[in-house]
């Protein structure tokens, strides 16, 4: 009991990661209708940024918020500069495009920051009261960092008109034009708000493991499981599909398939959740008119 | 007294293929003006050319209060923010959205926040229709609702001018007359000029000042309403009744 007790909180401890991923991606996805499978090596570039200031001797919340901000100015400066050009372009332009990213930033990653594994500091104290024995100070953190971070976004969205003015943007970017939206600049504001979610997430799972160039490979995965899974354009859905991704991968990889095949996991439910319920558990189906 | 907005030699294309052909008009500040013709000979066309959301060549000038202003060449968006509101063909309301968030998107570009709030209590004076459903989910309107909604959140940007295209489309009678009859107050009493495009040449002839009739993308005759409505034989030629 105690065994699957602690494999049930470290999953709900690698879900909060792997919801920070899938919200990231359902960023990208409100405002443009894309997957950004850059999004992992955008997050760890990002990271590495933040260990480049740590290391040259800035407090760790000084270099935390700037990272943030400059991965929201990198991301914004990516689609006006990479993706624009396309925004009409066919979706497989846009894929190749994202994939031509992902490698520009894992090879940017190693060259400036060199390919050895890193120790990447945590900002919660490890002696911490709140420490329990099923959650670490640095696994209770991250999951209240996370929860921050949906809040602010749930205001923004809900609350602002500029988030509004996304949402419409997204929704109908040719009406959006007729009330006067600059459509191209919102895709470009979800791909800042994208990049700085990518950033915390980066910087939350670069602690537990270690910060290489590859870092976020396999959780880039987990979070598209993640999100596929909640519905990829629902935000809360996205951190509560995360969440299940991380606890089922580690129950099944504790007493059924053995730790080598949880990247499995991932997988079939990326493959399960398209083939048996596209729009996920919370996807929302828009009512129209015919 | 100087024209709203005027065009010369005003030219349309979709990819390669030209719908407008050098059409000249103009529209008075205060006045309702429409376009009648059959279908595709360009009526749609022409409001989207306004709009900037076709390619265009010509002249559009456009003089909403501050200078004359050339229309040909600005993106949809810097048309809107100069006074510009489209209630589009198929009326483009964000079906996944609030009545009320459609109305606030209405009023994106403006900034006096106080104003807008009344101006949305306006619109709900207008069509309490809309006031019944406004935290529901625009998608789930009727059509005659989604209509008024389109006109309304049009209005939001306190445009000088507003473009309607077929707003009586695939509408009931009673729905339609009760549209027109707003219209006709917005026009009186807000002083909104408007263009009109319509398929139902009637209708719209008895509300416009004054009436453009266009024929394969060029202007075939123009004139004042009450003119061309008594008119026997453009009637019988052109409108069909």
């Amino acid at each position: 009991m105690e065994a699957l007790l602690y494999q049930i909180f470290s999953g709900l401890a690698n879900g909060i990661i792997y919801g920070s991923v899938a919200l990231a991606l359902v960023m990208i996805y409100q405002a443009t209708h894309h997957i950004n499978f850059a999004q992992g090596e955008m997050a760890t570039f990002s990271t590495f940024v933040a260990w480049a200031l740590i290391e040259a001797g800035w407090p760790y919340w000084g270099a935390f918020f700037f990272t943030v901000a400059v991965s929201f100015a990198g991301g914004l400066i990516v689609q006006r500069v990479v993706l624009r050009p396309i925004e009409k372009a066919p979706v497989l332009t846009n894929v190749i495009v994202f994939i031509g990213l992902l490698l520009i930033f894992n090879a940017m990653s190693g060259m400036l920051f060199d390919h050895t594994i890193k120790s990447f500091a945590s900002p919660f104290p490890k002696d911490s009261a709140l420490a329990t024995k099923y959650f670490s100070a640095h696994q209770l953190g991250s999951a209240g960092v996370l929860l921050v971070v949906l809040l602010a976004l749930f205001g923004f969205f809900k609350y602002t008109s500029v988030g509004l003015a996304m949402r419409a943007a997204a929704q109908n970017p040719d009406s959006a034009k007729l009330v006067g939206i600059r459509v191209s600049w919102m895709l470009g504001l979800g791909w800042g708000l994208a990049a700085a979610i990518g950033a915390v997430a980066g910087m939350m799972v670069a602690p537990i493991v270690f910060l290489d160039p590859n870092m976020m490979a396999g959780i880039l995965l987990y979070g598209f499981a993640g999100a596929l899974l909640g519905g990829i354009d629902n935000p809360i859905g996205a951190v509560f599909g995360g969440l299940v991704v991380g606890v089922l991968e580690n129950l099944l990889g504790a007493y059924v398939i053995g730790t080598e095949l949880k990247l499995t996991v991932a997988l079939v439910l990326i493959v399960g959740t398209l083939t048996l319920r596209p729009d996920g558990l919370f996807g929302k189906k828009v009512v129209t008119r015919v | 007294m100087p024209k709203l907005l005027e065009a010369k030699k005003l030219c349309a294309f979709y990819g390669a293929t030209q719908v407008l052909f050098d059409i000249d008009f103009a529209i008075e500040a205060g006045q309702i003006t429409t376009i009648l013709g059959a279908n595709g000979a360009g009526k749609t066309t022409t409001l989207r050319a306004l709009c900037q959301v076709v390619r265009t060549t010509g002249s559009l000038a456009f003089n909403g209060g501050s200078g004359e202003v050339q229309l040909v060449g600005k993106p949809t968006e810097s048309v809107v923010r100069m006074g510009v509101a489209h209630v589009p063909d198929g009326r483009g309301t964000f079906t996944a959205l609030s009545v009320e968030d459609n109305l606030k998107l209405g009023a994106y570009v403006r900034k006096d926040r106080a104003e807008v709030a009344l101006d949305i209590e306006k619109a709900y004076t207008r069509f309490p229709r809309l006031a019944e459903r406004r935290h529901q989910q625009a998608g789930t309107l009727s059509g005659g609702e989604q209509q008024m909604l389109a006109i309304s959140r049009a209005l939001m940007l306190r445009p000088r001018l507003l473009l309607l295209d077929e707003p009586s489309f695939g509408l009931a009678p009673l729905i339609v007359a009760e549209i027109f009859r707003i219209m006709m107050k917005i026009n009186q009493e807000d002083g909104v000029s408007m263009l009109l495009v319509e398929q139902n040449a009637n209708l719209a002839l008895d509300l416009a000042h004054h009436a453009y009739l266009l024929e394969t993308g060029q202007v075939a005759l123009s004139g004042p309403s009450e003119q061309i409505k008594n008119d026997e034989s453009v009637r019988r030629a052109y409108l069909g009744y």
